[in-house]
């Protein structure tokens, strides 16, 4: 075996004992890499009152109400099994819309997600607005199919 | 092809014709580009004329990352084979490369901003997008930290190395974890998910970017050269006693 023979060998085996152990590193701290929670990830944890934590999903259609007098707003955020009631006082981002994606910080408290602020998660599709309205138009449009969790395809 | 240009007199002398072509392909494409994406192309459905920020974080991106692949195997040659070049190679694609990163997280954080509602979050792709910038910045410093070039070489050809790991982490953390950044649009399985309007101005600028790294990655590789050129000069032949020799200086500057 000559040198470089040698050196090559000892760099792949080095390089591949460091990406093991990379990918155990990333499947032990999992849990700590997301970034918020799917609804259906939180009914199955027990989350405690007083811990602050992010949801995520899909702004349910149809579910947002604004009270008269302040800014306070209430919706459902869904990953399409689990949903969960999100109520919010403050600034929602100029993206913030039904069917849209959503992610939340804030304390769950009986069952209801206070939220202290509100991102908006747009999805990985960029289209002109002409193109989107004929999309519409010929029924073939899925709303916030560009999910942060599994959602299944919903009827357009 | 690789081999045969890794002797430092032919590589002179081939990058010395290939520099000018480079240079003005890259100003040629990048002028078509940027009048493209920001002027010519569609506004998004959703985002509106924000979406063109797009056009330039998307490329410098792709550039962040290609070129530390590029720096890593660099790194690699030099450390198994010890060809001349791929040493200089490395260490003049680092700091283009740390650019081509801070460019993204720049323009990242200005299009977060209007769109997500944030300047910027700790979600798995921004922060190890952060650590890729600290790889380049650490390598930076390492080669630079030694007073003998060539061990700071090695050392930073080592790191460079074990860095590689972030690239797929990078890569697949919109897929693996739960985060704000959105998913891959262009290279994702079942193909593209931008509409054509969008999609051919992004290659245009990134065809740009390319250039641009080749042309500048060429003007430092032959930078440094004739730095060390100059220096075998200075310390071996044309003796200027009246002034004191000056100490090995890093190659890569």
């Amino acid at each position: 075996m000559t040198r470089k023979r040698r050196r090559l060998i000892t760099l792949l085996a080095a390089l591949f004992a460091l990406g093991a152990a990379t990918a155990l590193v990333l499947a032990a701290f999992n849990d700590n890499l997301v970034f918020f929670y799917s609804p259906t990830d939180l009914a199955e944890k027990s989350v405690g009152p007083d811990r602050r934590i992010r949801i995520g999903g899909l702004v349910e259609t149809n579910s947002l109400a604004k009270q008269v007098d302040g800014h306070a707003v209430a919706f459902r955020v869904t990953d399409g099994k689990t949903e969960l009631r999100v109520v919010y006082d403050g600034m929602l981002p100029d993206l913030f819309r039904e069917g849209q994606g959503v992610v939340a910080e804030g304390k769950l408290r009986d069952g209801v997600f206070i939220a202290s602020s509100v991102l908006a998660k747009h999805d990985e599709k960029y289209m002109p607005p002409e193109v989107a309205d004929a999309l519409k138009k010929a029924g073939r449009w899925q709303e916030g199919s560009g999910k942060p969790t599994a959602v299944p395809a919903r009827v357009p | 092809m690789l081999s045969t240009l890794a002797n430092p007199a032919r590589f002179m002398r081939i990058s010395g014709v290939a520099l000018p072509w480079l240079g003005s392909a890259s100003a040629v494409v990048l002028a078509l580009g940027l009048v493209w994406s920001l002027v010519l192309a569609p506004p998004d459905y959703q985002q509106g004329e924000s979406v063109r920020i797009m056009f330039i974080h998307v490329p410098a991106a792709w550039m962040a990352l290609s070129v530390y692949l590029f720096v890593a195997i660099a790194s690699a040659v030099a450390l198994v084979w010890r060809h001349p070049l791929a040493e200089i190679a490395a260490q003049a694609a680092a700091p283009i490369g740390a650019a081509f990163t801070l460019i993204c997280l720049a323009t990242g954080s200005l299009w977060g901003r209007p769109m997500w509602g944030a300047w910027w979050v700790w979600d798995a792709r921004l922060t190890s997008v952060l650590v890729l910038f600290f790889l380049y910045l650490g390598y930076i410093a390492l080669v630079n930290a030694f007073d003998d070039a060539s061990r700071g070489g090695r050392a930073g050809s080592l790191l460079a190395l074990v860095g590689i790991v972030n690239l797929p982490i990078i890569k697949f953390s919109v897929d693996w974890w739960n985060t704000l950044h959105q998913p891959a649009s262009v290279l994702r399985l079942g193909g593209p998910t931008i509409d054509a309007s969008m999609l051919v101005p992004l290659f245009v600028m990134a065809v740009g970017f390319a250039l641009l790294f080749a042309w500048l990655l060429l003007l430092r590789m032959r930078t440094a050269l004739n730095e060390r050129k100059a220096r075998a000069l200075r310390l071996y032949g044309v003796p200027d006693r009246e002034q004191p020799i000056p100490a090995a200086r890093p190659a890569w500057r």
